[in-house]
């Protein structure tokens, strides 16, 4: 009797391993259609952009260009719309950097859109300093918390990439 | 207002005179509006305010106290601009330069003068007259700057300088360079007076601090248009000369001693 049982249970847990295969088989032609989807990683610091994130997304050029030339030929340095600042939040805090890895924050979206950045020919990806003593002043002193928090439970690159696919 | 329009007329004006008027106009300014500021106090600039031309940004290299052997400026310039030092480059004749040491020696009397060779700023800049771009410009205080954004490396402005101040990258620098001072691969650059650190307020260059803190004192910079600066102070006293004067370029970096 007890063998039988056993055998049933045995059989109820191949039908439903296949059962599950055959509908992550279902999705995966979806997956295949497209390109994998950009893996957009939160800025480290602040919880808002400088502008929309909708109107970021398609004007950043525009801005960073305009204050290209506003810093290079006039000395204008404002924070706002700065590439630095750019680079100062959204740095990956695995590598530290906005275009080193497949998956920093620049370097993702640009790929998937195939187009060229050639700020990094000549612009460190860098923040000033290294990530762990990065800049937190009284402006992202209550980001504190954050940072600590995302130190623990730390998710990798290859995972986000999973979750965004 | 109108006293003040026709005292400003008045010429010849006597530095005093300036002095009081500029003072005055920053009275009447600071009058007018809370927040509008007609003159703006060159150091200490603030972020959204272009650089003006009310300042000169210049040094003064007293060769008399510059040391044989002592190179603290070349390597502070390399620190904080983020250059390979050309000892350490593989290919030493054509690292980039931004200031380099010289020394030299009259064949007659073997007299030896030593000095920092730098960009000299000029006021009539030949890399900005020959610059197909329109790349290479002098900002308006003073400082001759390269805007990689439209440098196309074709190296016209190097052959165009009389001091050899200007290099070409010819490396590619991956991800070395420094948050605040980008480089590139196939653009020329020199020396910027440390503009990062101008603007930041410090009113000094990185080469100068470190000659100060090694205790030579040799290299003093400063605002030429102020006239109650350091270096205007210095520049009165001490003869001074400026390179290949001859060509009649108005320098921003004076010698004594040569």
């Amino acid at each position: 009797m007890a063998g039988k049982i056993k055998s049933l249970l045995a059989l109820g847990a191949v039908v439903l391993t296949t059962v599950a295969l055959a509908w992550a088989g279902a999705d995966a032609p979806a997956q295949a259609s497209g390109a994998p989807k950009p893996v957009i990683t939160k800025a480290v610091k602040g919880d808002q952009c400088v502008e929309d994130t909708d109107f970021m997304r398609r004007n950043h050029m525009k801005l960073l260009n305009h204050q290209r030339d506003k810093t290079v030929i006039e000395g204008i340095r404002t924070k706002k719309h700065s590439l630095k600042e750019c680079i100062e939040c959204h740095a990956s805090e695995k590598t530290g950097s906005v275009a080193a890895a497949k998956d920093d924050f620049c370097v993702s979206c640009h790929s998937y859109a195939a187009v060229k950045i050639d700020c990094f020919e000549c612009h460190s990806t860098k923040p000033q300093g290294p990530m762990s003593m990065h800049p937190l002043n009284a402006e992202t002193a209550h980001y504190k918390h954050k940072l600590a928090a995302r130190t623990t439970s730390e998710v990798s690159a290859e995972e986000m990439a999973g979750v965004a696919q | 207002m109108s006293e003040l329009n026709s005292m400003s007329n008045q010429a010849p004006e006597s530095p005093e005179r300036r002095r009081f008027v500029g003072a005055a106009t920053a009275a009447a300014g600071l009058a007018i509006a809370p927040g509008v500021m007609l003159y703006q106090v060159a150091h200490g600039r603030p972020d959204d305010q272009p650089a003006s031309s009310a300042v000169r940004w210049g040094m003064l290299v007293d060769t008399t106290k510059c040391a044989t052997g002592c190179d603290v400026c070349v390597s502070a310039c390399s620190t904080e601009n983020g250059w390979t030092p050309v000892a350490e480059s593989k290919h030493p004749r054509q690292a980039p330069q931004w200031i380099r040491k010289l020394e030299l020696e009259d064949p007659l009397t073997q007299m030896e003068t030593n000095l920092p060779m730098l960009c000299q700023h000029c006021a009539e800049p030949p890399c900005v007259d020959v610059c197909p771009t329109g790349a290479s410009f002098k900002r308006a205080d003073g400082i001759v700057l390269v805007n990689r954004h439209t440098c196309i490396g074709c190296r016209y402005c190097m052959m165009a300088c009389p001091y050899k101040a200007r290099s070409l990258v010819h490396e590619p620098l991956n991800d070395t360079q420094k948050p605040d001072v980008p480089r590139g691969m196939g653009c020329v650059e020199a020396c910027t007076f440390c503009v990062q650190k101008v603007d930041r307020g410090d009113g000094n260059t990185a080469c100068a601090e470190a000659c100060t803190a090694a205790g030579h004192n040799a290299l003093l910079f400063g605002d030429m248009n102020d006239p109650e600066s350091e270096i205007s102070r210095r520049l009165r006293e001490l003869p001074t000369k400026q390179v290949r004067a001859d060509l009649n370029l108005n320098l921003g970096v004076r010698y004594h001693g040569i």
